[in-house]
């Protein structure tokens, strides 16, 4: 279902990550800003280009955020 | 009650302005005792106390003048006949305002007046609406002894160049009171008396000028202080006296002026701004008081109508067809895609009540939490930066409050266009008044807006700063407070956080953020940036009003969290004459917000993901409520290119021509098999709609608006729908066929839910807000009685919080090939995307989008005011005609988007704010070269315009 709106949703969480360097844990307020503002499909769309591409494209911090959000799903 | 339908007359008049004082003073008039506030005029007082004292020059929203001479009274121990309207009421006074003495000489007053005015009562359109007529009846005037033959005025033209009001000067008794009206109340001084003694006369600007192309800008203050027929609007000589007005909200912008609807039968003779109106207190702009006239225009549909697809003509249908047809589009789709493929956008042009109906619809019919709102386009990022450091989504004050400002600061708003009621009144704080010298104003704009320089207001300081740099700007100004100690560390340490404090402070204080290291970026002289912080930082009472060159940035939350850290270091919030203040775009961007239209919140700004706020829900209506948020508008456009979002409701919003890159969102609509849109025009968005539900304007509708300071007010109806029915209405009905048991019988019932259900509107109502006129949210048990100020003795969220904002260069960077900066902003006649104000006579004003390029550039280029020029970015082209000026600096150009032809965002990037995708309209790397004219997208759009909107058996389609 991953279709071509996901090179947007890849700029967008960049785009979060460098904007929240100065945060005590940047990597938590990505995790927290996609969980609270992403819809279901959106972060299923991701999550299919991180098995899919690994990290490629992403910022450090926001691939991490993206990881740890991932373990949380598969915990839950 | 003032708002209730009852026998026309005027709002009562008290002949001079209120006074407040915590001393009462009282006196004797015509033998009553009377006690009023020190320092109120005797004319005041005797109207207060139920009398009137005959009065020409004198209106209680003007100063005092003393001119006309005919509010004479005597006093016992005062010599000679002093004028009411400067005599200031004193402990132990005794006033006589009706003796043999104050007889004869205002008789004697009236008689010259009347010597040099037409005796043409019975014909004149002020028939029995005139203060001359009254005031001649009040002193009993029965002859004129000095003839008409003498030299008089009463053969002067009348300029007819206005096209909402006359000015006929034949009928003028040089009172003033237009002139002071220009000057006091609006702020523009576009009139004066010209020459004197009987050679006085009322002038729009030079003598060579009309009304229209002085620098008059039609907000209707003068027509509304004129005692006579001199100045009138010309729907009261068209039609004829009102014979009953109704207080309603205007449905224009933020600042949510009231009006009296003055009608006769369904009929609107005018719109006069309610003086009792806590928003405007009875001022007015060209929109709200004139531009109504879109709600019976010809190109406004009435019926509803369907087609099975967007390349074949409309047909009209049965409301019963139409909803019919919807529901089983919507329950196909549900069936064949599941609910997420379903969507609903609300309109912030909506009341409270049909946009709260419109997410419930959405959230508990479709079952998703796919909902959004315009306000995703203008204002999200004030939500997300406002709640995140002070708690609550909107802005801290009430607009009163500026009055008690000592330094402004103004960034990225332009408020004498965008909001100009509200810009009169800071204007009116920006000059001098009784010896109280004006507020210091500062402007951050990438453009020499109006306010920076107009009569008697210049600011102390504008910062041009490159579109794109807010933050860089913002943090240059904390570097300097900071580093030079000028913080309030006292309020700081009190009311915020103060670890977060320092670590801002530390990161603000490196120097890579002072005024120096940032200015290539910025482009603002470090001198200036430094004086401005020093300014804010020490002059007393700060106040920042900011707008949409705030927001719709790649950094717009970062911007609103700058500003707010701004006013929290320097300890601004939480009092009269500070604060923080969004001005909202529309009439109800705070209200759609505040009811829950955004994807991952309910009413009240709590996250779907709370369960204690989706359980409250849940109880009340009986179904589930989604805990995932849903998507936004360009998170929707995006899902319907991929193949998974398959229908939407749009109630009362144009995002075709509205929302960025234009192209997306027509492709991101054409991939949808049912597009509904419920609106009054068949607008843009509609060329790619199945189905057309056709709206009411808000003067067809009850409900409530609430306006950039929390005020939620009453809306109300003066006629009935031509379409049928009230949006609400719509909404349930469609809610019904796809079965849902709703039966709203009014809007209270609607409000009664919304208070139910969302703690800050507990203590709403229609009962209260009809006693009241107004009520400022939070109302609940804390606040009984609203909230004027908020953040008083504390934040909502507890700790005023420090956010680090680290300027962030947006991705949309100038280049060999693009090498100018485009940002957008709007005129004061025009509104929006035009849908209303171009089907009004104000496009007399504004005919189409200028591009403002400066003369540098301009000359490179070749291209002279009044050129066709293409417009070129990386999304896209269009055309329109230059004008060039030096309001813009080298290397910026700005342009209007008020005219769908101009397709402004055809240029415009995807680009958007970080947290909220509010879109980057003021930043777009462009290029500028001479054109012939429109573009080959703007002539196919046209063609693909006209064919979209056949009907099928209509004289349009017949046409083609």
């Amino acid at each position: 279902m991953s279709g071509d709106s996901t090179a947007n949703l890849v700029r967008m969480v960049n785009q979060i990550a460098r904007n929240v360097t100065h945060e005590a844990d940047p990597v938590a307020t990505v995790a927290d800003h996609v969980a609270a503002f992403w819809s279901g499909r959106m972060r299923a769309q991701i999550a299919t280009w991180l098995d899919q591409h690994g990290g490629e494209g992403l910022d450090p911090v926001a691939l991490a955020a993206l990881q740890r959000l991932q373990q949380g799903a598969d915990a839950g | 009650m003032g708002f209730e339908r009852h026998e026309y007359r005027k709002q009562p008049d008290f002949g001079t302005p209120e006074v407040v004082s915590d001393t009462q003073v009282t006196l004797q008039i015509d033998g009553r005792a009377v006690s009023v506030p020190a320092g109120t005029t005797v004319m005041r007082a005797a109207a207060l106390a139920g009398g009137s004292i005959p009065k020409l020059c004198a209106t209680d929203n003007l100063k005092q003048f003393g001119s006309c001479r005919l509010c004479l009274v005597e006093v016992d121990g005062m010599r000679g006949t002093p004028a009411s309207c400067t005599t200031l009421v004193a402990p132990g006074m005794n006033v006589h305002t009706q003796t043999p003495r104050l007889q004869k000489l205002r008789r004697g007053v009236m008689e010259l007046y009347i010597s040099d005015h037409p005796l043409d009562c019975l014909t004149c359109s002020a028939n029995n609406d005139c203060e001359l007529q009254d005031q001649a009846a009040a002193v009993g005037l029965r002859d004129v002894r000095y003839g008409y033959e003498g030299a008089n005025h009463l053969g002067e033209a009348t300029d007819t160049s206005n096209p909402y009001f006359d000015f006929d000067p034949s009928k003028c008794i040089a009172c003033s009171r237009c002139v002071r009206a220009c000057d006091e109340v609006q702020g523009t001084f576009a009139l004066t008396i010209e020459g004197r003694g009987f050679e006085s006369k009322v002038s729009a600007g030079l003598a060579s000028d009309t009304y229209f192309s002085s620098e008059c800008v039609s907000c209707g203050a003068c027509v509304q202080a004129c005692p006579t027929a001199t100045l009138q609007e010309k729907a009261v000589k068209e039609i004829g006296k009102p014979e009953r007005a109704v207080v309603t909200t205007c449905a224009y912008c933020g600042v949510g002026c009231t009006f009296r609807a003055e009608m006769r039968g369904e009929q609107v003779v005018r719109m006069v701004p309610w003086k009792d109106g806590k928003a405007n207190r009875g001022h007015s702009c060209v929109k709200g008081r004139f531009a109504w006239g879109y709600a019976q225009h010809e190109e406004r549909m009435l019926k509803p109508m369907i087609r099975s697809s967007i390349d074949q003509p409309w047909q009209e249908v049965s409301w019963e067809q139409a909803l019919g047809h919807a529901a089983s589009e919507i329950t196909r789709i549900k069936a064949k895609y599941g609910a997420n493929a379903l969507g609903g956008i609300t309109s912030s042009r909506c009341t409270n009540e049909e946009t709260f109906l419109v997410q419930k619809l959405v959230r508990a019919g479709f079952g998703t939490n796919n909902v959004d709102t315009c306000a995703r386009v203008c204002h999200s990022p004030t939500g997300y930066g406002l709640k995140t450091t002070f708690g609550t989504s909107a802005g801290t004050q009430d607009f009163d409050s500026v009055m008690d400002s000592d330094v402004i600061l103004v960034i990225g708003a332009n408020p004498t266009d965008g909001h100009p009621v509200f810009a009169s009144r800071m204007k009116r704080r920006l000059r001098p008044n009784n010896g109280k010298p004006g507020a210091k104003l500062i402007v951050i704009d990438p453009r020499r807006t109006d306010l920076v320089r107009s009569p008697h207001v210049v600011a102390d300081h504008h910062l041009p700063l490159r579109p794109g740099t807010n933050v860089a700007v913002l943090t240059a100004m904390a570097h300097v407070i900071v580093t030079e100690g000028l913080a309030d560390e006292a309020f700081v340490r009190e009311r915020c956080d103060w670890d977060e404090y320092q670590h801002w402070a530390e990161f603000v204080a490196l120097e890579r953020n002072s005024p120096e290291f940032l200015a290539p970026v910025t482009g603002v002289d470090a001198p200036t940036v430094r004086e401005a912080a020093r300014l804010f930082a020490t002059g007393g009472n700060g106040a920042i009003y900011y707008g949409l060159g705030v927001t719709e940035h790649s950094q717009g939350s970062s911007t609103v969290m700058a500003i707010a850290n701004l006013a929290m270091a320097t300890g601004n919030i939480g009092r009269r004459g500070v604060g923080v203040n969004p001005l909202r775009g529309q009439n109800n961007v705070q209200g759609a917000c505040d009811m829950g239209s955004f994807p991952h919140e309910l009413s009240g700004y709590r996250h779907v993901s709370d369960p204690d706020a989706r359980a409250l829900f849940e109880a009340d209506w009986g179904v589930p409520i989604d805990p995932e948020p849903g998507l936004r508008i360009p998170n929707m456009l995006d899902a319907a290119t991929d193949g998974v979002f398959k229908a939407i409701y749009i109630q009362g919003e144009d995002i075709l021509q509205s929302d960025p890159d234009t192209k997306h969102v027509a492709a991101g609509l054409a991939a949808m098999e049912c597009v509904i849109v419920h609106d009054l025009f068949l607008n843009e968005t509609a060329n790619y709609a199945h189905i057309f539900l056709p709206g009411s304007t808000f003067l067809e509708k009850n409900g409530t608006f609430t306006n950039a300071e929390r005020r939620i007010q009453p809306v109300r109806k003066v006629m009935e729908p031509l379409n049928g029915y009230e949006d609400w209405q719509v909404t349930q009905l469609l809610a019904q066929a796809i079965g849902l048991d709703w039966n709203y019988t009014h809007p209270r019932e609607i409000m009664d839910e919304i208070a139910r259900l969302t703690p800050s509107f507990s203590g709403v109502n229609y009962a209260r807000l009809d006693a009241d006129g107004s009520l400022q949210w939070p109302v609940n048990a804390a606040a009984p009685d609203g909230s004027p100020i908020m953040h008083i003795d504390g934040f909502v969220r507890g700790k005023g919080k420090f956010v680090v904002t680290d300027y962030v260069p947006t991705d949309e960077r100038t280049g060999p090939r693009f090498p100018l900066l485009l940002t957008t902003g709007r005129i004061l006649s025009q509104y929006n995307v035009g849908a209303q104000t171009r089907r009004t006579a104000n496009v007399v004003w504004h005919e189409e989008d200028l591009l403002e390029i400066h003369p540098t550039d301009a000359e490179n280029r070749g291209i002279k005011s009044g050129d066709w020029v293409r417009l070129a970015s990386r999304s896209g082209e269009t055309t329109l005609r230059a004008t060039v000026t030096d309001r813009v600096a080298p290397g910026v150009v700005y342009t209007t988007f008020h005219h769908p032809a101009t397709q402004a965002n055809v240029v415009t990037t995807d680009f958007s704010d970080w947290a909220t995708n509010c879109p980057e309209y003021k930043v777009t790397a462009v290029q500028i070269t001479p054109s012939n004219g429109p573009s080959d997208w703007q002539e196919g759009y046209e063609a693909l315009s006209q064919r979209s909107r056949r009907i099928a058996g209509s004289a349009m389609e017949a046409a083609e």
